[in-house]
């Protein structure tokens, strides 16, 4: 030990730093593989593709599991010149509320108790159409349309800007390069502080363990977009990351009955996207918030 | 030398102007077969060994369950079904579409949502829209030529209120 006199102080702080380890080696050391694996997952961007790979493993078994279904997690990564676009005509929406399960059907969201929908169908009176205080999205009309009012489907507007990305404290949530802001939701600390941020009311809170029936499982999954949740993390519209990445419409597009749903690739003059914005009225929500939504609305007529 | 030379270029050239016509007169889009009722394609199996009678009448012994409510006060039936070959479709200039081209009929009237539904913005979307099957939907696949106003829906059910155990969707 030498000359120097050991102090009351340096006893007290090796005694709690070997406290520490230990009793973090004891918890670490009874939980399961699977548990301590989950626990000590790096964040999904930081991860090497061998790191991913044994991720998708875990998650597809623990999935298996728990759903009786062999779940296909897919990785896929943004195609390169994409940026995603979504417009939405609103001249022609009815408020039927199709897309919003159809929405639910293809994303593995909670059903019954609790509910969680990803969109949300604000009914507004025509002649103030942009005055959302005055909004009603608990309609439940015999027939719709009704007359004297429009509808207006929102979910989460992809922005450019997205103030959510900006004030997650643990950075669960980003952009990706193709524009479509994701959660890791084996990341997401459920804090919430997203939802005050987003001023669209985009994404929703699963505040009880989700309650998905197995035979309803979507087993086509993203790791990023509809693979089952958890407890305790946010969830939002991904424009169906499991689809668009392969170039199929999202499922909201191709369940509207009316045909006021359009997608596309901003980057490329010929697609759809491009030419309403060439040809139509576009407006996006907001936009003197400066988030620079890519949820475009128009009037087709 | 020369001359044979000038001649077959200015042949070729005009051979490819003609060719470029054509082919933008013919814009193909990929449709699904068009939605005939059960068993009424093709027409020309009852209708080869009628008399046509054109004279503007309410039908009273076939297609009785056709009522139209589309410019009926300026048209009738045979203004748009060929008088003489019933399984074609007849446009204003006298030219005959088959029943697969039936939106060149509708895009004489309806010609801003025709130069839409071309750009692929118009109407229901499915599919791949790059990279697989890119379908385009036939006009009368989502309206009723003869009774073309959409008739208002349902709606499905409104989210639960906060607090609130609802019933299950569709239980």
């Amino acid at each position: 030990m030498g000359n120097r006199v050991y102090t009351r102080r340096e006893f007290i702080k090796t005694l709690s730093v070997a406290a520490a380890t230990g009793a973090a080696f004891s918890s670490l050391s009874s939980c399961t593989k699977e548990a301590r694996e989950e626990f000590l997952q790096k964040r999904f961007v930081e991860m090497t593709d061998a790191e991913k790979k044994g991720v998708i493993a875990r998650l597809e078994e623990k999935y298996r599991r728990a759903y009786g279904k062999q779940f296909q997690i897919s990785t896929q990564g943004a195609r390169p010149k994409t940026l995603w676009g979504y417009g939405l005509d609103l001249s022609r929406c009815i408020g039927c509320r199709r897309c919003v399960y159809a929405c639910v059907k293809e994303n593995n969201q909670s059903r019954y108790d609790p509910q969680l929908q990803w969109i949300r169908v604000i009914r507004l009176k025509k002649g103030s159409l942009i005055n959302l205080e005055d909004s009603e999205h608990y309609y439940n009309p015999q027939e719709v349309p009704e007359p004297g009012f429009t509808y207006q489907p929102v979910q989460c507007q992809h922005c450019e800007n997205p103030p959510c990305v900006k004030v997650c404290p643990v950075k669960a949530t980003w952009k990706e390069p193709d524009g479509i802001v994701v959660v890791d939701y084996n990341w997401c600390i459920g804090c919430r502080y997203c939802m005050a941020a987003c001023p669209y009311k985009g994404r929703v809170f699963n505040w009880a363990d989700p309650k998905l029936p197995p035979e309803e499982a979507n087993t086509a999954v993203h790791y990023l977009g509809n693979r089952p949740r958890y407890r305790n993390v946010v969830e939002k519209c991904t424009f169906c990351i499991q689809r668009v990445r392969s170039g199929r419409y999202p499922a909201c597009v191709e369940a509207c009955p009316t045909g006021s749903r359009k997608f596309g690739n901003l980057l490329d003059e010929n697609s759809e996207i491009r030419y309403i914005i060439q040809h139509k009225r576009v407006f996006r929500m907001k936009e003197d918030l400066n988030t620079e939504p890519k949820f475009y609305y128009f009037f087709a007529t | 030398m020369r001359r044979i030379l000038m001649v077959s270029l200015c042949a070729v050239l005009v051979a490819f102007c003609l060719d470029l016509y054509a082919k933008s007169k013919q814009e193909d889009f990929p449709v699904p077969r068009p939605p005939f009722s059960e068993g009424i394609f093709p027409c020309s199996s009852c209708h080869a060994g009628m008399e046509t009678n054109a004279k503007r009448r309410v039908l009273k012994d076939e297609h009785k369950n056709i009522v139209l409510k589309h410019a009926a006060e300026q048209r009738w039936c045979l203004d748009c079904h060929d008088a003489q070959n019933r399984d074609k479709l007849r446009l204003a200039n006298g030219d005959h579409v088959d029943f697969e081209h039936s939106y060149e009929l509708c895009g004489q009237c309806h010609g801003n949502i025709y130069r839409d539904w071309k750009a692929g913005i118009h109407g229901k979307r499915t599919g791949y829209f790059e990279g697989g099957q890119r379908m385009y939907m036939l006009c009368v696949n989502c309206h009723n030529p003869h009774d073309p106003a959409f008739k208002p829906l349902k709606p499905e059910p409104p989210p639960h209120r906060p607090l609130q155990k609802g019933p299950a969707h569709g239980k």
